[in-house]
């Protein structure tokens, strides 16, 4: 799932600015799973805003909603009325959502309420790991089910680094969260299935043109199109 | 001006600060170990310009690198323009490779944001963008002027640099171009080169907003220009290369002439009639001569539009 924090509240204020009639827009999928954007978190956020003009001697309104996704054209004409009522838009959602609400409303102020980072499974109840870079290129079939391009820090094709160290990554200091060696866990698990000799491949630089690197990328189903 | 008071004391520096009209040329660096082959063009173009870009992996295709082509060109007694993009390099590695650029001798650096990989010959390398060309400029400003590192650090001796950019008169959208050239003087640029001029009414009109912003006093601007062989290469770079502006009429001009020698002498007059014209123009300061694998040609062209002798500067 697309994971997202909150910004922090200054941040938020300031790209308000002085607006009276402010919408929080929650986005009830992936930012409401990770507890960040849905309408609850919504609703919050609303309410600080609503505080923080008072506490401020400001003039302003504040609403909230919420939509199912923000990234899907229908479920953003559910929303359109609050969206039209309001001076600026403070979406929550991830970063597809906010950009579909800026173009779908354009030109409507929209700002973003969170930081989008990453593809991440949740780990335990409020703990998400990143597991997938949508490089457009998926290697996983040969390592183990374990993606090294970003869960190794290096995003190493060939095993691990010389900074691989009972089992941690190099990255892992002192005072900073453990964090497993991607080729370590390949290894070990590799094993397991029998299969450490594909630790032995040497791999080819990886085809980065399929992922970001290759400029912006469009999907096309051709036969899914309706006919 | 005392020498203490240059920001890198290069010729370069010096042409444009004693009023002279400058002209630069260009020199690709090969796609091989030859290193003799920057030899031969810094031999080619010695006295026919006060200075020489050294391109960094341009169109993205892996050459020599620009650093030490740079100095191969020095040697041969020709002022190098060190290009550095930000496509191959994130910031430490621009940094370290500035500092040497320093302790060699070369002080004149063109920064650029550098073609896409996917033009080039390896195009499924991973991009580094780590910076933009703005970033690198102020970047190599702060470094200079301020002693200091991108993440602030300090250091005991900082590197003197001759700021350039490159900006295209021509790019879109049309009116944000002059601010773009405005954020790079902000930034840092203290000369700055244009994408090769075809359309010389239109870059016109680009230097009546660049003067009516006053730029042209904060920077030097240098118009670039690519001398024609034939006509092949005017469409080509007319239906091809992003960004360029080529009229018909001197698509047509060109395809009205022989092939070989004919063209060849057509291209050279063509551009040394643009030289002329481009130097009357209020705020350009100097000519940046792009005669891509065609670098005989500029010390005639260079005569022919009586620029020569260029000038010596102590």
């Amino acid at each position: 799932m697309i994971t997202a924090e909150r910004k922090p509240l200054d941040e938020i204020l300031a790209l308000v600015g002085d607006n009276k009639k402010v919408l929080v827009a929650g986005c009830d999928t992936c930012v409401a799973i990770c507890l960040t954007g849905g309408e609850k978190e919504a609703e919050i956020l609303a309410s600080e805003l609503r505080i923080k003009a008072e506490q401020d001697g400001r003039d302003a309104s504040v609403e909230h909603t919420a939509a199912i996704r923000q990234c899907e054209w229908e479920y953003l004409d559910m929303i359109a009325e609050k969206v039209a009522d309001a001076d600026i838009v403070v979406s929550m959602a991830c970063g597809i959502g906010i950009q579909s609400m800026a173009e779908k409303f354009e030109p409507k102020l929209v700002v973003p309420g969170v930081n989008t980072n990453m593809l991440g499974m949740p780990q335990e109840h409020a703990v998400w790991l990143e597991r997938c870079g949508a490089c457009g290129d998926c290697v996983i079939g040969e390592t183990a089910g374990i993606c090294p391009v970003v869960r190794c820090s290096k995003s190493l094709m060939n095993g691990p680094c010389g900074g691989s160290h009972d089992g941690l990554c190099e990255v892992t200091g002192p005072e900073k969260e453990e964090i497993d060696c991607a080729w370590h866990l390949i290894w070990e698990r590799l094993k397991t299935q029998g299969r450490e000799d594909l630790m032995y491949v040497n791999r080819p630089p990886k085809n980065w043109s399929r992922s970001s690197s290759g400029g912006p990328r469009k999907m096309v189903r051709e036969e899914a199109k309706p006919v | 001006m005392t020498a203490t008071e240059y920001k890198a004391g290069t010729n370069l520096e010096k042409i444009f600060s004693e009023g002279k009209f400058a002209v630069t040329g260009e020199c690709g660096p090969p796609k091989s170990a030859d290193g003799s082959v920057i030899a031969n063009k810094a031999d080619m173009l010695k006295g026919s310009v006060d200075a020489v870009n050294i391109t960094d992996n341009q169109t993205a295709v892996v050459r020599i690198a620009s650093l030490p082509s740079a100095v191969t060109v020095q040697q041969h007694g020709v002022e190098a323009i060190m290009q550095m993009t930000c496509r191959d390099r994130n910031r430490l590695a621009i940094q370290a490779d500035m500092l040497g650029a320093h302790t060699l001798g070369v002080h004149n650096i063109l920064c650029l944001t550098g073609d896409h990989m996917s033009f080039g010959n390896h195009p499924e390398a991973k991009g580094v963008h780590d910076l933009d060309s703005i970033n690198l400029i102020k970047m190599l400003k702060d470094m200079r002027d301020d002693k200091k590192f991108e993440c602030g650090d300090e250091m005991d001796v900082p590197p003197k640099f001759y700021i350039g950019c490159a900006e295209n008169p021509f790019g879109d959208p049309f009116e944000f171009r002059t601010m773009r050239l405005k954020k790079k003087i902000i930034a840092g640029a203290d000369f700055m080169q244009t994408q090769c001029i075809f359309n010389v009414p239109k870059f016109k009109t680009w230097m009546e907003e660049v003067r009516a912003e006053g730029l042209h006093q904060e920077i030097k601007i240098m118009a670039g220009l690519t001398p024609l062989k034939g006509v092949g290469g005017a469409r080509y770079m007319k239906n091809f290369v992003p960004g360029m502006d080529v009229p018909d009429e001197i698509v047509d001009r060109m395809a009205g002439v022989e092939k070989g020698p004919p063209s060849h002498a057509e291209g050279k007059k063509l551009a040394v009639e643009m030289i002329k014209e481009l130097a009357e123009i209020e705020g350009v300061a100097g000519v940046h001569i792009m005669a891509v694998e065609w670098e005989e040609a500029v010390p005639e062209i260079v005569e022919m539009a009586g620029l020569l002798p260029r000038p010596a500067v102590a």
